[in-house]
């Protein structure tokens, strides 16, 4: 027994216009402060006023959220009692909605006991609405929501299937002012999640179809959308292709580039979505290097996307030489070392990258699984920006 | 062969995980013990309670217990037989069975969900080795 989830996803010009539609009363809007000044809020908060729907925001989200700032946020809503809980932005704001609505439901847990091994019934108090303002994550269309114990500098993988929200909205307009900069940040976190979720272990044809079409679509829409963020079809393009990419990956799950990706970003600070895209070429390679299974994947989504014709092991290469190519062409860095990372500290911190990345899920979802032996090598040539040769 | 939910099965089991350096190498840090139940239904007449202490990459032991009060282990998995058979011979991932709810993991006293995940490479060899187990089983 397997499931595939996703929201009703409304998208498209005025697809903010839905919220006038919605039942409720009160509405937590869980946010960052960089949103709110943005007025991106207030796009939502209009049209929530229009139908007398209270509403009250909790803008402390920071980038890759503290267990902290969700124990602040659970006694925040919990005074509010809405009946919808409102996640607008990035993934951060997004999981942070998620964890949010269970500990609404139930209060008696810490924000790290938002898992699988819970139940919440958090739908007999409110409903779960996200509004990316990313075109990145697809958070809005997974269950999963990553937090961060800074007590050890780690992202733990929580969530439960419950918190797939009821609703994303993907209105153009919360993602066409976004900065280039993030555009590619969040954009290769598209290609990784398409990519990696139509290669795991646990993907189906069910899951392979909203794979296969973010990937192509990131690829094409991408470089439009960072070189012109007013191209309104490559913003649309991408805002749901990273819905899709959640679709794909939020089912099946992401493999080893998000592994090792997660582990720079705890320990460093890099930006999601560059961290995993940076990892993902390097990870395709080693896995090409010993799955056949895994090889001829990545073969179809090369034949797929137009990308090459032939034998597997060349459309696959063609595939990982893509990535790098698109990475390249909106500025994003090809090795660790490009991230300003210096080596001896990088070297110091071998250990624990090692340590966190072996012990991800996304770890096991793949067809060849790394030991401590081949996780420190991969994450030593993609320091140096070497082609995985083992 | 060894029979599935008997004291026979749990020594084979513990002697499959200390001669794994997979096992070792990702749970070296590990300290914490489980009962792993096998609820009543189909060919199982009463909960079968299977005890294994883990250790910093090797098991101190594995018994069979019938008093569930004998012990108070960190985590609790419990599943019906047709599914610890599934997972044992890999034909459901462990992981995805606690997903969609088929098996239960429940925290003891002094278990945590935080602790657990950070094992996830040694839970999958955990598995891995069941899979080697030469087993007889119960249907």
């Amino acid at each position: 027994m397997w499931t595939f989830s996703c929201p009703l996803i409304v998208y498209g010009d005025n697809a903010l216009e839905y919220l006038v539609q919605i039942q409720g009363k009160k509405a937590f809007i869980v946010t960052d402060k960089n949103i709110l000044k943005l007025g991106l809020t207030k796009l939502v908060t209009d049209q929530l006023d229009a139908v007398n729907i209270q509403w009250e925001i909790f803008d402390e989200i920071e980038p890759e959220p503290s267990l902290n700032t969700i124990n602040k946020g659970k006694i925040a809503v919990g005074k509010y009692q809405p009946d919808w809980v409102i996640g607008i932005g990035g993934g951060s704001c997004m999981d942070a909605a998620k964890a949010l609505i269970c500990l609404l439901a139930r209060p008696d847990l810490e924000p790290d006991a938002v898992s699988v091994i819970e139940t919440f019934n958090f739908r007999e108090k409110a409903r779960l609405m996200a509004i990316p303002t990313t075109s990145g994550t697809g958070s809005e269309a997974t269950w999963a929501v990553v937090l961060t114990d800074t007590s050890d500098n780690r992202k733990l993988g929580l969530g439960t299937t419950e918190d797939m929200p009821d609703v994303a909205i993907l209105d153009p307009l919360m993602v066409v002012g976004m900065p280039p900069q993030i555009t590619a940040d969040t954009g290769m976190d598209v290609v990784c999640q398409a990519i990696e979720g139509y290669v795991s272990t646990w993907g189906t044809s069910i899951t392979e179809g909203p794979g296969l079409i973010a990937a192509q679509r990131a690829f094409e829409y991408l470089p439009k959308a960072y070189k012109n963020g007013d191209d309104l079809d490559a913003r649309k393009e991408m805002q749901n292709a990273a819905t899709l990419s959640g679709m794909c990956f939020g089912n099946s799950m992401a493999g080893l580039g998000h592994s090792c990706g997660h582990a720079l970003g705890a320990v460093y600070h890099v930006p999601h979505g560059r961290a995993v895209g940076l990892f993902l070429p390097y990870t395709m390679e080693y896995l090409i290097n010993s799955s056949e299974e895994t090889t001829a994947k990545y073969a179809k989504i090369a034949r797929f996307c137009g990308i090459a014709s032939g034998a597997d092991k060349e459309c696959a290469h063609a595939l990982v030489a893509k990535v790098r190519a698109l990475a390249k062409e909106i500025g994003q860095p090809l090795s660790v070392k490009d991230c300003g990372i210096a080596k001896a500290q990088y070297n110091e911190s071998m250990p624990g990258l090692i340590e966190r990345a072996l012990n991800e899920v996304m770890t096991i979802t793949v067809t060849r699984v790394p030991g401590e032996e081949d996780l420190g090598k991969i994450f030593r040539h993609a320091y140096e920006g070497k082609s995985i040769d083992f | 062969m060894a029979r599935f939910g008997t004291q026979e099965w749990y020594d084979v089991y513990m002697e499959e995980i200390n001669k794994s350096n997979a096992y070792e190498e990702a749970a070296k840090t590990w300290e914490g013990d489980f009962y792993f139940i096998v609820e009543k239904g189909g060919p199982v007449k009463e909960q079968i309670f299977g005890y294994v202490d883990l250790w910093h990459g090797k098991c101190r032991k594995a018994e069979i217990v019938t008093d569930r009060k004998q012990y108070n282990p960190e985590f609790i998995i419990s599943a019906p037989y047709h599914i610890w058979k599934r997972i044992c011979l890999k034909q459901l991932d462990s992981t995805q069975a606690l997903i969609t709810k088929q098996s239960r993991l429940m925290t003891g006293s002094r278990g945590t969900m935080a602790k657990i995940m950070r094992y996830t490479k040694a839970a999958n060899e955990l598995t891995n080795i069941t899979a080697r187990i030469d087993t007889e089983w119960l249907d």
